[in-house]
């Protein structure tokens, strides 16, 4: 983005995509799928302490159609994974999803016949956050990686 | 004689002695029924059979002295490679009124795994059994609903015997699932 000067009126040259992904890189609307211990860090990432909010992702919607940001927080199990597509499949385009822990990314400690080992095995992930369970430093560090993702991405309008 | 301090595990001839009474009781009262017992680390463990495990329920829960009112613990072990009888279904009951503690072991032939259901004497064995038998495939004679309680309907063999293979992977199901995209 540029602001040009010394003209009779300044303006501001940009790309289309550019201009969307600044926009929508800010007003992240996040739906948490909380299903295990993950939750409590996510509240403390959300909360007034680290404040998700400093970087427009501060509204979570309760429901998957009013959201574009879907983050799986918690341990996904073979029964629960047709849930979260569902889920998924109910959120507009453009959507992103988080895998948000270790439980979420590859099954974590749970290596057993029940837990999906990965939730990219149900739904595209965007961005894997690691961690058992994360810090809040790192679910805003992810944040800032989905922001920038968002913001090179192409952008259908 | 020792006392038996709470939090520690109190040493075995006064837990001997303790349930010294109790033994002569359930002897009397349930005569052949029991098949052996033991004074286990915490409690007086009897070792039944199978097809007899509601009938002894209803004696321990009604009889006078006993009453046996509280189902603490319905669950089974897999003694794969280590006993002859590989299952054993474990109950764990007490007694509000007299503050004991019972434990009855039935031995499950892989051949016919079948128990009687306690569902009829007590409610909180509906779930128990519904988790043995899709944890184990050990059958409940008499339980009016053996769906799985934890697992999905398409769920195949039995995940906690020690034959289940520890990378058994099963494939995902629902929508989203590799099968169907």
């Amino acid at each position: 983005m540029e602001v040009s000067q010394g003209m009779v009126e300044p303006f501001v040259t940009t790309k289309l995509d550019k201009i969307i992904g600044w926009g929508r890189k800010y007003s992240i609307f996040s739906y948490p799928f909380v299903t295990a211990c993950c939750g409590m860090e996510y509240m403390s990432a959300a909360c007034s302490r680290y404040d998700m909010d400093r970087f427009g992702a501060g509204l979570p919607r309760f429901s998957p159609r009013q959201s574009d940001v879907l983050l799986v927080v918690g341990t996904i199990n073979q029964k629960m994974a047709p849930v979260l597509r569902q889920v998924y499949d109910q959120m507009c385009e453009p959507r992103w999803v988080v895998a948000f822990g270790a439980c979420t990314v590859s099954g974590g400690p749970y290596n057993n016949y029940a837990v999906v080992q990965g939730i990219d095995q149900v739904v595209p992930v965007d961005i894997y956050i690691p961690g058992c369970p994360p810090h809040p430093e790192t679910v805003l560090d992810g944040l800032i990686k989905l922001q920038a993702k968002i913001q090179h991405q192409k952008h259908e309008v | 004689m020792k006392k038996a301090v709470r939090g520690h595990a109190p040493d075995a001839d006064a837990l001997k002695e303790r349930d010294q009474d109790l033994l002569q009781l359930l002897q009397s009262l349930l005569g052949d029924e029991i098949q052996s017992h033991r004074h286990g680390m915490d409690m007086l463990e009897l070792v039944i059979r199978p097809e007899s495990a509601s009938s002894v329920s209803r004696l321990l829960r009604d009889s006078e002295g006993l009453e046996f009112d509280y189902l603490m613990d319905q669950t089974a072990v897999d003694w794969l490679g280590r006993r002859e009888i590989r299952f054993e279904v474990v109950y764990h009951f007490y007694s509000t009124k007299h503050n004991r503690y019972l434990r009855c072991l039935a031995p499950v032939p892989e051949s016919r795994p079948e128990v009687s259901s306690l569902y009829e004497l007590y409610k909180a064995a509906d779930w128990y059994e519904r988790e043995i038998h899709e944890m184990y495939g050990i059958r409940f004679a008499g339980h009016h609903d053996m769906r799985k309680l934890l697992m999905y309907d398409g769920f195949k063999g039995y995940p906690l015997r020690k034959d289940y293979s520890m990378k058994g992977r099963q494939p995902l199901i629902g929508p989203g699932s590799r099968q169907e995209s």
